[in-house]
């Protein structure tokens, strides 16, 4: 299979590797791409992998993602791979990083927390307790996050 | 709680042991004169809110009330955020009761004076867990005793803060519910964490003999999705004289009230009730906490 490309190569932009199989929609929509903009985006899913079974690919061209929108991805996509492709050739890897806490990416999994109110202004905020589980904890109410019902709550 | 070390928990019932003849009118000590509390209820309250209010006057201070929601700019629309930013300019700090839990930390995080959490959503209720811990310090002398709670355990937010502070000065905690209302399974891997020796049962009567605090909690009728529910459990734990028998001399009965009928009204007259001192004991822990919050030193020896 890996003598056929699926998708050609990109001349300068953003490549997202080793996304899990069939979550690249989400990570589309963690990186607030929605296809309005005009550059192309490509995306592969559920190719084999040799490491994780399946895995996603996405490519964007003509932008190149920062650390702050990759760090967003650590919730459903914490091993992806990142290349910043200029001229065809990578010019920068980055890896996704889960800090000690992740500021407006999801909401609260708990329906009857503060920060559900409408209009209520300050960032949602999930502590980082641990990464491999990944745990996370409200700032405000407390509580555990359900990370299955969290990536529903993705802002 | 979580806030303050073990230390400083234990300095606060020693401030408000020394308060005790002020909290009773013998003492006129006005080390809060000119301080102003912004009372933020957004949800009923008659104990709490007035414990609050005699604290602070007691202590020579003032306070202002949200009112009643129907008529204030919250019917309004107006976020938790901006109303704690009003009070935050009016008031030397503020004591915040609401519906959502988390909103306490929500308004610490929105205002610059200092924010007490008087119980948000079933969340944390801390210093109703720092009048508990007092009346258990006054009648036993310490913390590390055999402590029976009753009743709501999955909704009461009494009892999760005060298990979580017993947890830390070394109780034993039996744990007593109908399956249906258990303590949070997060809340008792924090407490076995925290090194605490827990037992689980859904019999009441036969935790009498070996318990030194047996705390009632009242099964609370809003928390519960249907009726039908509701009835289920309601009643379900009821303590009377009669079956006190058993008991050590020294063991004490606790209800953070209002009470339904799980405590009938004929233990009132024994020496194990002490609910109502527990409910007065409200003022004293809560002046002693707004010394500390506001910094006013309380003197070593207060006499009239």
């Amino acid at each position: 299979m890996s003598e056929m490309r699926r998708v050609t190569a990109i001349c300068n932009g953003t490549v997202i590797d080793h996304v899990p199989g069939g979550q690249a929609l989400r990570v589309l929509r963690m990186l607030r791409i929605t296809g309005s903009q005009s550059n192309p985006v490509s995306l592969v899913m559920n190719v084999p992998s040799s490491k994780h079974g399946s895995k996603d690919i996405i490519k964007v061209e003509d932008r190149e993602l920062t650390q702050d929108e990759l760090d967003r991805l650590a919730l459903i996509a914490p091993h992806a791979s990142v290349s910043i492709i200029r001229n065809f050739t990578v010019a920068e890897k980055r890896v996704v990083e889960l800090g000690e806490e992740m500021v407006n990416v999801a909401r609260c999994t708990y329906s009857n927390c503060i920060s559900h109110g409408d209009r209520e202004p300050l960032p949602h905020r999930l502590k980082v307790l641990t990464a491999e589980p990944l745990e996370l904890r409200c700032h405000y109410c407390g509580h555990t996050q359900d990370i299955e019902g969290l990536v529903e709550n993705l802002l | 709680m979580d806030d303050m070390s073990d230390d400083d928990i234990i300095g606060l019932l020693d401030d408000a042991a020394r308060l005790v003849p002020v909290a009773q009118g013998d003492v006129h000590l006005p080390l809060l004169e000119g301080k102003l509390l912004g009372n933020m209820f957004f949800e009923p309250s008659t104990r709490t809110r007035m414990s609050f209010e005699t604290a602070m006057k007691r202590l020579g201070g003032n306070v202002i009330n949200l009112g009643a929601l129907a008529s204030s700019s919250v019917s309004k629309g107006e976020t938790l955020y901006d109303t704690m930013r009003m009070v935050d300019g009016y008031c030397d700090l503020a004591v915040l009761r609401h519906p959502r839990q988390g909103a306490a930390q929500y308004a610490a995080d929105a205002c610059a004076i200092p924010i007490v959490n008087a119980g948000d959503g079933a969340g944390h209720h801390p210093t109703q867990t720092l009048l508990d811990l007092f009346t258990i310090k006054q009648a036993h002398g310490r913390l590390d005793l055999d402590v029976t709670l009753v009743g709501d355990l999955r909704y009461g937010r009494t009892v999760h803060s005060l298990s979580h502070a017993l947890a830390r000065f070394g109780a034993r905690l039996t744990l007593v519910s109908p399956e249906t209302l258990g303590m949070p399974s997060e809340i008792v891997d924090d407490l076995k964490a925290a090194g605490s020796d827990i037992t689980v049962s859904d019999d009441l009567q036969a935790q009498v003999a070996n318990a030194d605090v047996i705390y009632m909690t009242r099964i609370q009728k809003e928390r519960f999705p249907d009726d039908d529910e509701y009835l289920k459990v309601a009643g379900i734990y009821q303590l009377s004289k009669s079956d006190l028998g058993g008991a050590k001399g020294s063991m004490i009965i606790m209800h953070p009230l209002p009470r339904v009928d799980e405590i009938d009204s004929d233990v009132d007259g024994t020496e194990h009730a002490l609910y109502f001192e527990q409910a007065a004991n409200g003022v004293v822990a809560r002046m002693a906490l707004l010394c500390r919050m506001l910094g006013a030193d309380i003197p070593d020896e207060v006499t009239a």
